[in-house]
């Protein structure tokens, strides 16, 4: 969607370059990441290797950016955000909970790439606990067991949880969480199935106890 | 044979107890397929199926091949020519005949080249298939360092300049899913779904992993070696495939092994 990111490569590349925010550290290993990836295509470079800023700042910071930059990401993130056309925040549960299970789709490389139109999904359960029944679940998120069932789905709180899945930079700089809206990995429908994931009362993971 | 059966039998053992495990609730889980895995590990601690790669390893090494009929022998891993006890606890480090910091993976397509007379791509070729000779020569190789504690020298401008590029490479962020190395390997006591996950900023998780490497993988049925482990990660990071013996994946390397030195060796480790 951004269209920092539909940048060619080589332009992205200049711009990270000569760019001060990005500095001398940054610097040193752009020349290194090159080298490594000379094979890559121009849309390649620019989907999957080119940084746009915020990625750019919390790497240079190491994800802990000082105050001031993150307020900048912060409020550059706030920006991107997009709410669905059809203003549809809630969309199918189980069709959310199925995303949250689906951790293929977009490699790439000559040794073990996915077949073309192979799922792509959310993978939520390869860093947060959802249903209590699916126990193959990961933790470097928080535990999301109940996320509906202790907030409410108000109408501020669907609006929340959709804006955090599109964008969580928007919320919290440099999050390990990838902007899943933003990048155009899932679609606005997509996200509003794991809205309903989290909030319906139906949903597996407010269900029990 | 027979530790080769051991190991097909333990798979069995190991696959019926994930599938049980399934079904309990969440912490017990983890725990219960946690302790297979390490009962596994014991089971197979007097077989580890690496040993074909060792062996297939050691005879590569030793045989005279390519187009000047010579072994590597004379290839000299960083402690001096045909030294190969100890080597690969103190790679990567810098090669003056090269001018490059050159990893075991690296290294050995260089004593290929020089010595045997192969070209580079023909010394390459299906690096990242199972049993590829390449595969087998760093098994041989990183098995003659167990017990050596990991030392990387890093006094080199060129391998001080690599050490600060790993450190930075490891925080890099980009791609359509944001990802970093940081993202999965940041902090402590981390898993993604049922898998642990070392924090390298942690010296003591660094040491943990970074001794078990090579590794057999019982998943792949085949013995990873760290570039295969590091350019399958940034596949799983969505990024394109970085090129074998490229500068950054050594870079990663001087950085990893910096961060878990004076960890003993126990390489060739199993894995999930």
């Amino acid at each position: 969607m951004s269209v920092r990111r539909r940048l060619s490569g080589l332009v992205a590349l200049t711009m990270l370059a000569s760019s001060s925010m990005a500095g001398a550290a940054g610097s040193l290993t752009e020349a290194i990441v090159r080298e490594a990836f000379a094979t890559a295509t121009p849309e390649e470079w620019r989907d999957r290797l080119a940084q746009d800023d915020a990625q750019a700042l919390c790497s240079q910071h190491r994800n802990q950016p000082p105050p001031e930059v993150a307020a900048q990401i912060l409020e550059s993130q706030r920006a991107t955000v997009r709410l669905p056309e059809d203003g549809r925040l809630m969309g199918d549960w189980r069709a959310g909970e199925k995303l949250a299970g689906i951790g293929t789709g977009g490699h790439i490389g000559r040794i073990q790439p996915d077949p073309p139109g192979r799922a792509k999904g959310g993978n939520c359960y390869a860093c947060h606990v959802m249903a209590p029944g699916e126990v193959a679940a990961g933790n470097i998120g928080p535990t999301l067991t109940g996320y509906g069932r202790l907030r409410g789905n108000t109408p501020e709180m669907q609006r929340y949880t959709y804006e955090k899945i599109h964008n969580a930079q928007a919320f919290f700089p440099c999050s390990h969480m990838p902007r899943f809206g933003h990048n155009g990995w899932l679609s606005p429908k997509e996200i509003a199935d794991l809205v309903a994931f989290l909030l319906d009362p139906e949903s597996s993971v407010n269900a029990g106890r | 044979m027979t530790w080769r059966m051991r190991g097909l039998a333990a798979g069995g053992v190991l696959a019926a107890a994930v599938t049980v495990s399934v079904v309990a609730a969440a912490t017990e889980a983890e725990d219960h397929a946690a302790d297979e895995i390490r009962r596994y590990r014991q089971m197979l601690e007097d077989g580890n199926p690496a040993e074909l790669m060792e062996m297939k390893g050691e005879a590569l090494w030793r045989e005279a091949r390519g187009p000047k009929g010579a072994s590597l022998e004379a290839c000299d891993l960083g402690l001096g020519p045909g030294v190969v006890a100890g080597a690969y606890a103190q790679l990567p480090r810098f090669f003056a005949d090269t001018g490059r910091v050159q990893d075991t993976e690296s290294r050995l397509v260089s004593c290929m080249v020089a010595l045997q007379g192969f070209a580079s791509a023909e010394a390459t070729r299906d690096w990242y298939r199972p049993g590829s000779d390449l595969e087998a020569l760093v098994t041989y190789v990183a098995t003659q360092s167990k017990g050596a504690p990991i030392r990387v020298p890093v006094s080199h401008p060129e391998e001080a300049r690599l050490l600060a590029a790993g450190g930075e490479l490891f925080f890099r962020r980009s791609g359509p899913l944001d990802f970093s190395c940081a993202t999965c390997h940041s902090q402590d006591q981390r898993r993604i779904r049922l898998q642990d996950l070392p924090n390298f900023l942690n010296p003591a998780d660094a040491r943990a992993s970074m001794v078990t490497w090579p590794a057999y993988r019982v998943s792949q049925s085949a013995v990873w070696t760290m570039e295969r482990r590091l350019i399958d990660c940034v596949r799983q990071m969505r990024w394109p495939e970085p090129a074998f013996g490229s500068e950054a994946i050594v870079a990663l390397q001087v950085w990893l092994q910096h961060q878990g030195e004076g960890g003993e060796l126990q390489s060739p480790g199993i894995k999930r």
